[in-house]
């Protein structure tokens, strides 16, 4: 069935959706199948349904009105805003942090692996709670920054602080496996030609990355983009200044504006869409990336 | 096997080096110092007062347990669906697998309202359960189903990659041995794919535990009956109790911390046992 | 563009790789490092390249000392054992990578990599991709990639490793006429010492880090320097016995004179199977032996002959004479030895 040696890292999967030995009798099959099917459907796909069934209840003019509110488009842009400024910081910081993990050997390298996934197990209302306790009137800093006229809690900084600390492992833990698989040598190999150290990363590293570097953007930008808890604790809640999108869905739904509460729900779940298929076609190119690098051909 | 490794003759170790510290030290050391130092302050007889009262232990439990729960019920549901995805073909199989990321990727309060509106007593299922007495909006009940909806993607997620790269001729050996299908599931292909199972499911619960988002509007936040710890530590904070937050948070973290070592534990086992160095 | 290495030392932890080494390589010489795996000769070739620092000693390249000259600066050429081709640029954009990071003007690489191309015969491959490439393919691009910014020297490791058997013969013989025409100093890193002898002029053996001999592929089979030596190079037989008088050996029948070797020193004896001389009918100093197996080997024969009292030794005759004299399984013959080498292993 294989020819030649099977190569390191590549399953025998040649045959296996055909081969017998393999497969489970069809009526299993059938019920595993239905399982997650059902399953499935009822987990995922009727929330999708019941978010535009309920944006569209009332109709599609106040649809239209909840969606162009000045309210909600403050709210778009604040959520644009902090998207885009904790996306960039966190993806330099991810590249950064991935080439010192992958390209070097030291000491204290599984500490800072650790460190960096440390977000992931916060609660967000944790990560709210720490910059309250630096920037609030009590905290460590707060009587400087009244003192200077500078607000960080209730105001932008603090909501792009908090995001950006919810969202920063995403890009580092995405590209450090990638990087890893894709080893050292052709970095090495630039560097004997004579490449200097931005030359080796802009024309060796980033273009083998590049679909693993979009995948981590992405997972982080939805993240940062739906962020409710950190926000919560941070924003203050002022309706048309520090209201993101997902509080302000909140808000609209505890004054039991319903249908409008689930029509700016509904523009975040376009969002989602694009998300996942981003994500899906990014995910499928990175992988052929590395299927490629893992094969050698034995023959002349 | 390994790579060529050129001991850190590569450029650029000191300016990553640099950029992650700064960024590592200014995100998460110094806030994190924070919450410890403030911990700290309380004393140990104000700490004890401050995470020991019949409320705070409600929320320990409603938390731990419910979380608990989903995650053990998304690490069995998730590895069925992992199965089906990676071994099966159907129509709309590509879709699916996109699809399962969806809770991940969907802001967490508008899985809160549109999971509240569904379950709600006049709710699309909601409304199929009332009628048998079964309230699930606003119950620990609630709590539980909305936990596993976040938590679905962790553990599928976890355990497909695993099941991709399993080799076919583990399989193909067994039932040249003689095995029944079951009988290579239960002995060959389960044992193989527990670690990543369990991983999944650490990092569902770890996640679970800390949901807040979606969880604030279907619990109805009950207090001593559907009040989560996150929640709680809201509460105290809009009350200005910073004291009482921080100590809460501070277990809340230890616990986290404590989850986190085993997950890189289980996943380093997990590793080691697929024969990767 | 020569090489010298002095007094070079690299250790991993606790595991040393390279125990003070010292060779020089002449310009344009072309030399073989050769070692079992763990002997250190790739540690040795990276550090020569930069790619590993020592932890003491020199690397004066072409006069310069340049032990801590970076990798980038040091205008070595390294052929990778796994190619290490860029893989989302095209063979032409690999090979002109050299020329591009020096800036070089458009025209003068564009006329560079052609020249290449043509000297590794894959003219009319510019264009694809390494994923669309054979091993041997990728590895002559790898070859022209550390050409193209006129490297001082050529640094190989294990280039041929990867590779199946035809391939690496006609690659082996590529690379000698390549050596001829570019007339660059090159060192290569290899295991199989087929390899080295047929590539090389010059071998030097590594084992455990340390150089057990340097010399030509002739030297190192006919004379070799240490027992390493000559248990790793070609097929041998080794026997251990002691000196039962002064200039004289004995084992089982067979006598051996070794010169100066005094009355009771420990002895071991080295000698290849070709120098195993079989005949059916006694001459002088041959003592009596069983075939007990034979194995066809394709050019010649191998023969396990048991001398009596629990000896054996490993013959290989010509496929001629052993057809023509018709040796079979259980025959007796008569067997000498022509030619041997001793070590001393101390007095008992």
């Amino acid at each position: 069935m294989a020819k030649g040696a099977p190569t390191e890292g590549s399953p025998l999967q040649t045959g296996s959706r055909n081969d017998f030995s393999r497969r489970e009798p069809a009526w299993a099959r059938r019920l595993l199948i239905g399982f997650s099917l059902v399953f499935l459907g009822l987990f995922l796909v009727l929330p999708l349904l019941l978010v535009f069934a309920g944006a569209l209840r009332d109709g599609i003019l106040p649809y239209w009105a909840a969606v162009t509110d000045s309210e909600t488009k403050h709210a778009i842009q604040l959520t644009l805003g902090v998207a885009a400024a904790s996306v960039t910081l966190n993806t330099i910081f991810g590249l950064a942090a991935a080439w010192l993990l992958t390209k070097f050997d030291f000491r204290g390298k599984q500490l800072l692996n650790t460190l960096i996934d440390l977000p992931l197990t916060v609660s967000p209302v944790i990560a709210g709670l720490i910059f309250v306790l630096l920037f609030g009137l009590q905290g460590w800093f707060g009587a400087w920054l009244r003192d200077h006229g500078i607000s960080i809690l209730f105001a932008w900084p603090a909501i792009v602080l908090s995001t950006a600390f919810v969202t920063f492992p995403f890009v580092a833990r995405e590209l450090v496996p990638l990087m890893d698989e894709l080893g050292r040598d052709e970095e090495q190999a630039a560097m004997v030609l004579g490449a200097s150290g931005w030359q080796i990363f802009w024309h060796v590293t980033l273009p083998n990355i590049q679909w693993g570097l979009l995948y981590g953007v992405i997972i982080c930008n939805a993240r940062a983009m739906g962020e409710f808890g950190a926000v919560s604790v941070v924003s203050g809640h002022i309706r048309g200044l520090t209201n993101t999108l997902p509080l302000q869905v909140e808000l609209l739904y505890n004054d039991y504006q319903f249908s409008a509460a689930f029509a700016v729900a509904s523009l975040l779940t376009l969002l989602a869409f694009v998300t996942l298929v981003l994500k899906h076609w990014s995910h499928h190119r990175q992988a052929t990336v590395l299927r490629e690098a893992s094969q050698n051909p034995e023959s002349s | 096997m390994a790579p060529s490794r050129g001991r850190n003759v590569l450029p650029g170790f000191g300016i990553t080096l640099g950029l992650t510290l700064t960024y590592l030290g200014l995100m998460v050391l110094i806030p994190f110092s924070a919450l410890i130092l403030r911990t700290l302050s309380l004393g140990p007889g104000g700490f004890w007062l401050a995470v020991s009262g019949p409320r705070v232990m409600a929320a320990y439990r409603l938390s731990f347990g419910a979380s608990l729960f989903a995650a053990g019920f998304d690490a069995a549901a998730g590895l069925v669906v992992a199965w089906v995805l990676v071994r099966y073909e159907f129509p709309g199989r590509a879709l699916v697998d996109a699809l399962v990321d969806l809770p991940f990727a969907l802001p967490t309060a508008v899985a809160g309202i549109t999971l509240t509106t569904l379950f709600a007593a006049d709710g699309w299922l909601g409304a199929l359960v009332a009628p048998l007495g079964v309230h699930i909006a606003f119950t620990p009940l609630g709590i539980v189903l909305t936990l596993m909806f976040i938590g679905l993607p962790f553990t599928i997620r976890t355990v497909q990659p695993v099941i991709e790269g399993m080799e076919a001729d583990m399989e193909e050996a067994a039932a040249c041995l003689g095995a029944g299908r079951w009988q290579t599931l239960r002995w060959v292909v389960f044992p193989a794919l527990l670690p990543a199972v369990l991983t999944g499911f650490a990092m569902a619960f770890a996640r679970s535990l800390g949901e807040y988002g979606s969880i604030v509007f279907i619990s109805g936040n009950i207090p001593m009956k559907t009040e989560i710890v996150p929640l709680l530590i809201m509460t105290k904070l809009q009350q200005y109790d910073y004291a009482g937050a921080t100590a809460i948070a501070a277990v809340m973290l230890f616990v986290s911390f404590a989850v986190l070592l085993g997950v890189n534990t289980l996943q380093a086992w997990a590793t080691r046992s697929r024969g990767q160095a | 563009m020569s090489i010298e290495v002095r007094g070079l030392n690299k250790a991993f932890g606790a595991f040393k790789a390279v125990d003070e080494v010292s060779f020089k390589v002449e310009t344009g010489e072309l030399l073989a490092l050769l070692g079992p795996s763990g002997s250190g000769k790739s540690t040795l070739l990276r550090i020569i390249a930069g790619l590993e620092t020592p932890d003491s000693g020199e690397v004066i390249l072409t006069g310069t000392e340049s032990s801590t000259v970076s990798a980038r600066d040091r205008n070595v050429g390294f052929v990778f054992q796994h190619y290490a081709l860029f893989k989302h640029m095209t063979v032409r954009e690999n090979i002109a990578f050299g020329l591009k990071v020096r800036k070089v003007p458009a025209a003068e690489t564009k006329e560079r990599v052609e020249e290449l191309l043509g000297l590794v015969q894959m003219a009319g491959y510019g264009n694809r991709f390494p994923s669309q490439l054979s091993g041997g393919q990728r590895q002559r691009v790898a070859v022209a990639r550390a050409l193209a910014p006129r490297p001082q020297v050529l640094l190989l490791d294990e280039p041929f490793g990867a590779l199946d058997a035809k391939v690496k013969a006609e690659l082996r013989d590529w690379i000698r006429h390549l050596h001829d025409d570019a007339k660059i100093t090159t060192v290569f890193v290899t295991h199989d010492q087929e390899e080295a002898m047929e590539v090389a002029k010059k071998i030097i053996i590594l084992d455990k880090g340390r150089v057990e001999q340097e010399g030509d592929p002739r030297a190192v089979f006919d004379r070799p320097a240490t027992q390493f030596v000559a248990d790793f190079v070609g097929e041998t037989n080794c026997i251990e016995t002691v000196a039962v008088d002064d200039g004289l050996a004995v084992w089982g029948s067979l006598r051996f004179s070794v010169g100066k070797v005094p009355k009771g020193v420990g002895l071991r004896i080295y000698f290849r199977p070709h120098d195993v001389y079989v005949t059916r009918h006694k001459e002088s100093l041959q003592v009596s032996a069983v075939i007990e197996r034979e194995f066809f080997k394709g050019a010649f024969t191998e023969l396990d002959l048991d001398l009596g009292e629990g000896k054996h030794v490993t013959a290989h005759l010509p496929r001629g004479l052993s057809e023509a004299s018709g040796f079979a399984p259980g025959e007796k013959v008569y067997v000498g030895i022509i030619g041997f080498h001793i070590f001393e292993t101390g007095k008992i």
